[in-house]
């Protein structure tokens, strides 16, 4: 494989990482801010203070109306929160549908990202996690491809909570519900939309925060420098 | 320059020209279709002019969900509102028989009615889901007179694209577009759950905008005008809520 010509990351995917990059922080910066005017969660349709909750967050509230168990209330921010979260949506989904669309035509999926048939044993993946767990360093050929493990999160993340957070997302509408109320139904109601919305959010926080440490643990500055320039290190091509 | 970079800043180029160009076109189409919000300028206007024009799209003519009587809130949750003071309470020590409701604007014939003749048109009753932008929801029975009934009375005129609605509470004002305005499950509402409608809920009068978030749903209403641009009231970013931080359209 002595494929010299490509980098590590191609322009289209360097560009959207970073960008959706931004709008995932915006979108989390700006949930939680919503998040904490109810931080109480339900399930069904409809779900208020009278309403038991399904479970709810040992957090104060940003409205007084709220039984919170804390004697103050958090400062309101949720004008600019939600105008700044329905931004970051919008450019996030079009910057993932220019994704999609790029890796499809690609390969990137096929290439990059589907496992080979043989990695996909029980035996290929408890031999991936029992090298992460010794902490066993990456091999040279992990440092140009994904392993098993990571594959299978990038897909997870991209075709499962992607797709169930804007989902779950839209069905809180109740413009989105009116014209789409089986998109509603399925998921249980508009109340347990939120709820899912925010079990999804939480994985997709937690990916975010596995995704990191990896980087760092794995040289942070050259896969900084291969997420933004394309390669690994200077003048770094494949031999 | 070699010339693999040359053909690229041509294409670049190109693409960036028909970027904008297409832009440009897709702006005026959305203005001239009444895609734009009031609010759709400013940092957080390409956003907000997204989400309005693409619900406008796939949502201008959809019926909100409307549910069985045994899913209504029971009790419904009546959020706080600012003390009404003593000109309220006079009225309502009146049974409301002095409420008065104001339909100006773009009308052949603007009129005022009392909460009796409202009560005389016909009525409407839906049960439909009413959430808040902090999160939280109720499903009650509202009745009420369809806005559309009150805009044929008056004789809305046909340059007509927006009613602005006001409370009895000082600053609070909202407004829709036509598409909402016409809809058929949006109401006058003057009862609710079987009875009356509470004056915790907004009574006597309250309007119902079951398509979008509840601060939409304006409680203790006084006065309809009916316009062709929001330029004219308050800051005209069409309602007191972009004014306070919070979109126009409230559909999300």
């Amino acid at each position: 494989m002595a494929d010299s010509v490509g980098p590590r990351h191609g322009a289209v995917v360097r560009a959207t990482h970073w960008v959706t990059t931004l709008c995932f922080l915006a979108l989390l910066v700006s949930g939680v801010e919503i998040l904490i005017s109810h931080p109480r969660f339900y399930w069904g349709e409809a779900g208020n203070v009278l309403i038991p909750p399904l479970f709810k967050l040992p957090i104060p509230a940003s409205r007084a109306t709220v039984p919170t168990g804390y004697g103050y209330v958090l400062p309101d921010q949720n004008g600019w929160s939600r105008y700044l979260h329905f931004q970051s949506a919008w450019v996030c989904v079009l910057t993932g549908l220019l994704y999609v669309v790029f890796a499809l035509f690609q390969g990137h999926f096929r290439k990059d990202l589907l496992p080979a048939r043989g990695d996909l044993s029980w035996k290929g993946i408890s031999a991936v996690i029992a090298r992460h767990l010794r902490l066993r360093p990456a091999s040279e050929e992990e440092a140009w491809s994904y392993n098993v493990l990571q594959r299978l999160s990038y897909l997870l993340v991209i075709f499962v909570l992607f797709p169930l957070v804007i989902w779950t997302g839209l069905a809180m509408s109740p413009a989105i519900a009116s014209a789409f109320p089986a998109a509603v139904a399925v998921l249980g109601g508009q109340q347990a939309a939120r709820t899912i919305h925010f079990f999804v959010s939480v994985l997709l926080v937690l990916f975010l925060l596995v995704h990191v440490v990896m980087v760092c643990l794995t040289g942070f500055r050259s896969r900084m420098r291969a997420m933004i320039t394309g390669r690994p290190a200077p003048d770094m091509e494949r031999v | 320059m070699s010339r693999i970079s040359r053909r690229k800043l041509i294409t670049t180029g190109l693409a960036a020209t028909a970027g904008a160009s297409g832009l440009a076109a897709a702006a005026k189409l959305a203005q001239r279709y009444g895609l734009i919000p009031p609010d759709g300028g400013g940092l957080y206007g390409p956003g907000e002019t997204l989400t309005y024009a693409a619900q406008r799209i796939l949502t201008r003519h959809s019926l909100a969900r409307e549910f069985h009587p045994n899913q209504i809130s029971k009790p419904p949750f009546a959020n706080e509102v600012a003390p009404l003071g003593d000109a309220f309470q006079r009225l309502q020590e009146g049974a409301f028989t002095d409420w008065r409701l104001t339909v100006d604007g773009m009308a052949a014939r603007p009129a005022t009615f009392s909460l009796a003749e409202l009560k005389s048109f016909p009525r409407r009753s839906e049960i439909t889901h009413l959430a808040c932008e902090e999160g939280w929801s109720y499903i009650a029975e509202w009745v009420g007179v369809p806005l559309s009934h009150i805009l044929g009375v008056v004789g809305t005129l046909p340059q007509a694209r927006f009613v602005v609605y006001r409370s009895f509470q000082p600053g609070w004002w909202e407004s829709i577009d036509m598409a909402d305005a016409l809809h058929p499950q949006t109401l006058v509402a003057h009862g609710m759950n079987g009875g009356e409608l509470p004056v915790a809920f907004g009574g006597p009068l309250r309007l119902r905008v079951p398509r979008q978030l509840g601060y939409k749903s304006v409680k203790y209403i006084t006065r309809l005008t009916i316009t062709d641009s929001l330029k004219r009231f308050g800051k005209g970013l069409g309602s007191a809520s972009p004014e306070g931080g919070y979109a126009w359209y409230a559909g999300i």
